[in-house]
C-alpha cells in the first residue's frame, strides 16, 4: 500500500475555523497489524467470524469497567462546543474529526444496542448497527485521534474523546483488527524492553559511544551507566533518546545534570523504554504488563528513586497511572515522589543552587516552548497546580536569555497536539500528521515572525520526531526543534569532579 | 371527577415515577462503575474541597463552556438560569402554605420574565443548530425535537398570561396529587398542552441526553483529585487481576 499524495495546507496568519468537508479524510487509515503481532498481545490474529457479537460484548464489558465511557456515551448534549477544538478537524475539515463527530461513531452503536430509544426509534436518535462500514469508519477515525484531550478541556461535561478512542481501539483489537504501528511496538517491548527492539549489547555500545563523545567535547567524564546495581536513581527514558536527533541531546542533558549534582544513576536494559503504547490501544492489561517492567527493574537494581526522561504520554502513564498499575512503591525512598520527572529533578536542583548556568551559551537561540498534550492535560509536576506548565518554563528561563510563549490560546492546557501523538507517529498516516500539525505550526509562525524565535523546545519524544518532519514540511528547519534538556546541558557549568 | 382530571392525575404519577426511579437508577449505575485510572483534566485540584469548588463553578457558571464558545455559553447559560427562576416561581403550585420566599414579589416576577429569557436562550441554541454547519452536522432529529419541546413548554407557559386559567384550582390539583386527595383540574386547552409537554419531558429525561445533568457530577475528568502519586487509586476489577497473578 503506497501512501497517496495530498495537497499541502498553507499556513494562515490567523487560524480560523474551516467549513466542514464530509469524508475529507475517510481514506486515511493506518496499516493493520499482522497476525503474529495480534496474537502476541493476546488478541485474535484476524477478524473473527462473529465479530459484531464479540465487539458488542466487549463494549458492554468496557461500559461496566470504565465509568468515563458509560457517562460520556450518555451525557453528550451535542452542543458543539468541542467541534472546533481538535487539531485534526482544523487541519482536515472532516466532520468525523470533530471530537463529538468522532464520539458519535461509537455513540450511534451504543444507542442502538444499549439504550431503549435507540432500540425502538433508531432514526430519531441516530442509532446505527455495527456494520462493516461502521467498523471501517471506526478504524479510520479512531486512528485519527491522538488522544490529546484538548476537547475534554472545553466540553461542559468534561467528555474526553481520548477515553472513547481508547475503548474503540480495545474493542477492535478484541475482534482481531489492530493497528500495525502500536501493536508491533508493544510486542517489541514485551520481548526486548524497548520500542526500538534495541537489545542490551547494542544499548551498552550506544551509551559508551555517548560517553566518548561528551568527554571529547567538554573534557568531562560524564557517565551513562547501564544496569548498575545500587544506584540511587533509575532513569527511564524513551528509547529515541538513545540515538535519534534531537532526542539524544536531551539525554546528554540529563546525564550532565546527574553528574553535576553528584547523583548516582543508571539506565536499565530491562526497562529501557519510558513509552507505554498500551495506553494508546486502551488496553489495561498491556499497559500494566509494560509498567511492571519498570517495577521489576527498580527492584532488581535496588534503586531509591525512579525518574522519567522527556516523554509526553510516558509521563502521563508514569505520573497518573504507574502507582495504580505497578504500585505500591513503598520500597523506594519516601522522600521523593514516585516517579519523578527529570524536569522536577532539574528544577529542584536549580532552586537549591546546585546547578549553575552560563546562559550566554544559549544566546544563539530564541526559544519558544511547546506544551506536550499529555504532559499539559494529563499530568502534573512539582505537586503544585499548573506545575507542568511552570516548571519547564522556569528551567528554560534559568538556562536562556530569550524566551517567548506562543499565543495563549495554543499553550498550557489549551496546547495543540503536535499531530503525531496517540500512536499515530507512523509514515502510513503522514497526511494526517502533517495536516494535524497545522494549528501548532501557525502559532509557531507567529512567534517566529513577531519575536524572531529560532527554536522550539519540547519534552516529548513523539513531539520531537513529529516536529522534525513537520518543520521541514512547513518550511522551517529540521533542527529548530530541540530537547528542553539540551538547553540545560549546553548552559550547565560543569566542573571537573575532584576525587 | 372528570376524565381530564383522572387522566392527568394518573399520568403525573406515572411520569413522576419514571423520572425519579429512572434517574435514581442511572445514578446508581454510574456510582457502581469504577473509574479505574486517574484522568482529571487541568486545572486539576489536589483536594476534595478543590473538586467541590471546581464542580460548583462548572454547574453554576458553565466555566468550561465559557472558555469554549461565548455564544453557546450565553444561550445555554441564560436558558438554564431562566429554568431555575421559572422553577422557583412554580414552587407556589406545590407548597401549601407557600414557602415564604417563593411568594416574594421578586421571585414571582423574576420567574415570569425568566420565561422570555428562556425562550431567547433556546431560540439561540436552535439557531446555532440550524445555521452553524458543524453543529448542524452533529444534530439528530431528537436534538431538534428536544429544543422544540422545551421551547413549547416555555411558550405555552407564557401564553397563560393571556389565556387565563384558574390558578388556584391547578394548585389544588397538584397538592391533591401529593396528598392523595384529588381535586379537579381545570380543562383549559393551553394549560393542558403545557402540562402534557411537561409530562413528556419528565418521561424522556432518564432516557435522553438530559442525563448530562447527573453526568457532570460523575465525569472523572472533572470530579477526580489529582493525587495519583500520593495515593494508590485502583478499581476492584483491577485488583482482581492483580491477585490472580
Ligand atoms: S462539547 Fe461535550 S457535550 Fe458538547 S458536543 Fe462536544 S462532547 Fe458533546
Ligand atoms: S482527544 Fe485530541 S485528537 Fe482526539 S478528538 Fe479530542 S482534540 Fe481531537
Amino acid at each position: 500500500m503506497a501512501v497517496k499524495e495530498f495537497k499541502k495546507p498553507t499556513l494562515k496568519e490567523y487560524s480560523s475555523i474551516p467549513k466542514l468537508v464530509e469524508s475529507a479524510t475517510s481514506h486515511l487509515a493506518p496499516f493493520k497489524s499482522k497476525e503474529d503481532f495480534q496474537k502476541s498481545l493476546g488478541y485474535p490474529g484476524e477478524l473473527v467470524d462473529n465479530w459484531e457479537e464479540v465487539a458488542l460484548d466487549k463494549m458492554g464489558d468496557l461500559l461496566k469497567k470504565y465509568r468515563s465511557l458509560r457517562v460520556y456515551m450518555d451525557s453528550c448534549i451535542q452542543c458543539g462546543a468541542c467541534t472546533d477544538k481538535c487539531h485534526y478537524y482544523l487541519g482536515t475539515k472532516d466532520p468525523n474529526n470533530m471530537p463529538v463527530g468522532r464520539q458519535n461513531l461509537m455513540r450511534g452503536v451504543y444507542r442502538k444496542h444499549f439504550t431503549l430509544p435507540g432500540k425502538y426509534f433508531p432514526k430519531l436518535v441516530g442509532a446505527v448497527d455495527l456494520t462493516k462500514e461502521v467498523l471501517d469508519d471506526w478504524y479510520s477515525y479512531y486512528h485519527q485521534c491522538s488522544q490529546c484531550r484538548r476537547c475534554a478541556v472545553f466540553c461542559p461535561i468534561g467528555i474526553d474523546t481520548a477515553e472513547i478512542s481508547m475503548a474503540a481501539r480495545e474493542i477492535m483489537d478484541s475482534i482481531g483488527v489492530g493497528q500495525k504501528y502500536c501493536n508491533e511496538i508493544i510486542g517489541k517491548v514485551h520481548k526486548i524492553g524497548n520500542n526500538l527492539g534495541l537489545p542490551k549489547p547494542a544499548l551498552a555500545d550506544t551509551l559508551e559511544g555517548l560517553e566518548e563523545d561528551v568527554e571529547e567535547e567538554i573534557g568531562v567524564d560524564v557517565k551513562f551507566p547501564l544496569d548498575v546495581k545500587g544506584s540511587d536513581v533509575l532513569l527511564v527514558t524513551p528509547s529515541a533518546d538513545f540515538f535519534a536527533e534531537p532526542h539524544v541531546d536531551g539525554l546528554i542533558g540529563y546525564a550532565k545534570v546527574f553528574h553535576q549534582a553528584g547523583i548516582s544513576w543508571t539506565l536499565s536494559s530491562h526497562a529501557s523504554e519510558a513509552a507505554n503504547f498500551g495506553m494508546f490501544i486502551g488496553s489495561y492489561d498491556n499497559m500494566k504488563k509494560l509498567a511492571l517492567r519498570i517495577r521489576e527493574a527498580a527492584l532488581d537494581l535496588g534503586v531509591k528513586r525512579i525518574v522519567f526522561g522527556e516523554c509526553g504520554h510516558a509521563w502521563r502513564v508514569a505520573y497518573s497511572f504507574l502507582n495504580t498499575l505497578a504500585g505500591p512503591f513503598d520500597f523506594l525512598d519516601s522522600k521523593y515522589p514516585v516517579p519523578q520527572h527529570i524536569c522536577e529533578v532539574t528544577h529542584d536542583l536549580i532552586n537549591k543552587n546546585v546547578l549553575q548556568f552560563d546562559k550566554t551559551a544559549n544566546d544563539g537561540k530564541i526559544i519558544t516552548f511547546h506544551d506536550s498534550c499529555n504532559v499539559a492535560r494529563a499530568s502534573n509536576m512539582g505537586d503544585i497546580m499548573g506545575g507542568q506548565f511552570s516548571l519547564p518554563r522556569d528551567i528554560i528561563k534559568a538556562t536562556t536569555n530569550n524566551f517567548y510563549d506562543m499565543d495563549t490560546e495554543t499553550i498550557m492546557e489549551k496546547t495543540f497536539c503536535c499531530g503525531g501523538g496517540g500512536g499515530l507517529l507512523t509514515d502510513d498516516l503522514i497526511e494526517l500528521r502533517m495536516k494535524g500539525a497545522q494549528p501548532r505550526m501557525e502559532a509557531l509562525k507567529r512567534v517566529v515572525e513577531d519575536h524572531g524565535v529560532t527554536h522550539m523546545a519540547a519534552i516529548c519524544a513523539i513531539c520531537k520526531s513529529q516536529f522534525s518532519k513537520a518543520f521541514q514540511y512547513y518550511g522551517f528547519e529540521l533542527d529548530q526543534i530541540i530537547s528542553l534538556h539540551q538547553l540545560v546541558g549546553d548552559a550547565l557549568i560543569m566542573n571537573k569532579k575532584e576525587l | 371527577m372528570s376524565f381530564v382530571t383522572i387522566f392527568y392525575g394518573i399520568s403525573f404519577y406515572v411520569a413522576t415515577l419514571i423520572l425519579f426511579i429512572g434517574l435514581a437508577y442511572r445514578i446508581y449505575e454510574y456510582s457502581i462503575i469504577p473509574a479505574p485510572l486517574k484522568i482529571p483534566t487541568p486545572p486539576a485540584p489536589k483536594t476534595k474541597k478543590g473538586v467541590a469548588i471546581r464542580l460548583f463553578r462548572e454547574v453554576v457558571f458553565f466555566e468550561s463552556l465559557f472558555s469554549a464558545t461565548k455564544w453557546t455559553w450565553l444561550f445555554g447559560w441564560l436558558f438554564h438560569f431562566a429554568l431555575l427562576l421559572a422553577a422557583f416561581r412554580h414552587l407556589r403550585y406545590f407548597t401549601d402554605p407557600v414557602w415564604f420566599w417563593v411568594s416574594w414579589e421578586i421571585v414571582q416576577a423574576a420567574g415570569h420574565y425568566a420565561g422570555y429569557m428562556m425562550l431567547f436562550g433556546l431560540l439561540g441554541l436552535l439557531g446555532r443548530r440550524i445555521f452553524v454547519d458543524r453543529v448542524r452536522y452533529i444534530s439528530n432529529p431528537s436534538d431538534y425535537l428536544m429544543l422544540i419541546l422545551i421551547i413549547s413548554i416555555a411558550f405555552t407557559g407564557l401564553l397563560m398570561k393571556w389565556f387565563h386559567t384558574d390558578i388556584y384550582a391547578v394548585k389544588m390539583f397538584f397538592i391533591g396529587l401529593m396528598y392523595f386527595q384529588w381535586s379537579e383540574l381545570p380543562s383549559d386547552f393551553v394549560l393542558l398542552l403545557h402540562l402534557s409537554l411537561v409530562l413528556l419531558l419528565m418521561i424522556i429525561f432518564p432516557y435522553s441526553k438530559l442525563l448530562h445533568a447527573p453526568g457532570l457530577f460523575f465525569s472523572p475528568t472533572r470530579n477526580q483529585t489529582d493525587n495519583a502519586r500520593d495515593q494508590r487509586h485502583i478499581a476492584d476489577w483491577a485488583k482482581r487481576i492483580e491477585s490472580k497473578k
